[in-house]
């Protein structure tokens, strides 16, 4: 019986009603949780666009090299990483464990990656004199929205790195299903749709030429 | 729970998205070096976005393939809300102009 059987006529069938998304409660828990942070994006996203809208002096500190060029590598590299996790989801769906877990493993290395790049790039700001509230370019809160909207996507890479060496290694042993793996995968994919829309509007919107 | 695809080739039906999410990336950053005002910059640049995040979410994360009920509660309520938060544009603008240097 799959988990959506049981959802929609397990144990308590004769008591509850069906569910009418026909998917397991904890699947639909991370879409409401994808759903939820989406909306946190947005608002640090729609704030950012505030400020830098009402800001005369607006910082454009990117150049090609090595800001977009370095964002460019991290950008391939992300989307690659879902392409690994939807290897990761289908293998564990179709019962091969090895396979799977080459997968996830391949993810991890990618997300690592990522974050080391991520980080680079932020040293690279700091280096110069890129601060919370003040930079040498313009307006003081560049620093605070650059930060704030890249700092909360690095911390939910970090989190999806560990979450998913947690579910390899659970699935591995057989305490956890083909179901977490699906589900990790899901928030690893919002890490990466989140990205598409930081790097136009907080990167190459701001490009010195 | 959705279907599940066979272990041979597993991530071969998902190398078209693959392929056309790293050509919208490859056009973003090709079309913010062109001469396009900030404003234009920014349309085409979130309709691209949106288009990437589209294909994401309904292939990648497979909501194409699950019940239209979950399509139809979760998305149109995340659309009205980024909708709603658009009402802060007039403000923002308000106080660029009434900056003292932005005569």
């Amino acid at each position: 019986m799959s988990e959506s059987d049981v959802a929609t006529h397990g144990h308590g069938a004769a008591l509850m009603e069906g569910s009418p998304y026909a998917i397991p409660s904890r699947k639909l828990t991370m879409w409401l949780f994808i759903i939820s942070d989406a909306v946190t994006f947005g608002a640090l996203l729609f704030g950012y666009g505030y400020l830098r809208t009402a800001s005369s002096d607006w910082p454009a500190p990117f150049k090609f090299n090595p800001s977009i060029l370095n964002v460019m590598i991290m950008t391939f590299i992300l989307i690659t990483s879902s392409l690994t996790m939807l290897g990761a989801v289908d293998s564990a769906k179709a019962g091969n464990k090895a396979k799977a877990n080459r997968f996830l493993w391949s993810t991890i290395l990618l997300g690592v990656i990522f974050a080391g790049l991520h980080i680079r790039e932020w040293f690279a700001l700091i280096d110069d004199g890129v601060r919370l509230f003040q930079n040498p370019w313009g307006s003081p809160l560049f620093g605070a929205t650059f930060f704030s909207i890249t700092g909360l996507h690095l911390l939910h890479v970090v989190c999806g790195v560990v979450a998913i060496a947690v579910v390899a290694r659970g699935y591995t042993r057989g305490r956890l299903t083909a179901g977490h793996v699906e589900i990790t995968g899901l928030y690893w994919h919002f890490v990466d749709l989140v990205w598409m829309f930081v790097v136009p509007l907080v990167y190459l919107l701001n490009l010195s030429r | 729970m959705t279907t599940s695809g066979t272990s041979g080739n597993v991530i071969a039906k998902y190398l078209p998205v693959y392929f056309v999410l790293l050509g919208i990336a490859g056009l973003e950053f090709f079309l913010a070096y062109r001469n396009f005002s900030t404003g234009s910059l920014l349309a085409i640049l979130l309709a691209l976005a949106v288009c990437g995040g589209a294909l994401a979410v309904l292939y990648f994360m497979h909501l194409a393939q699950e019940r239209r009920s979950l399509f139809l509660t979760l998305i149109p309520a995340l659309i009205f809300v980024l909708i709603m938060m658009n009402m802060i544009w007039s403000d923002s603008l308000r106080l660029l102009h009434m900056r003292p240097f932005a005569h």
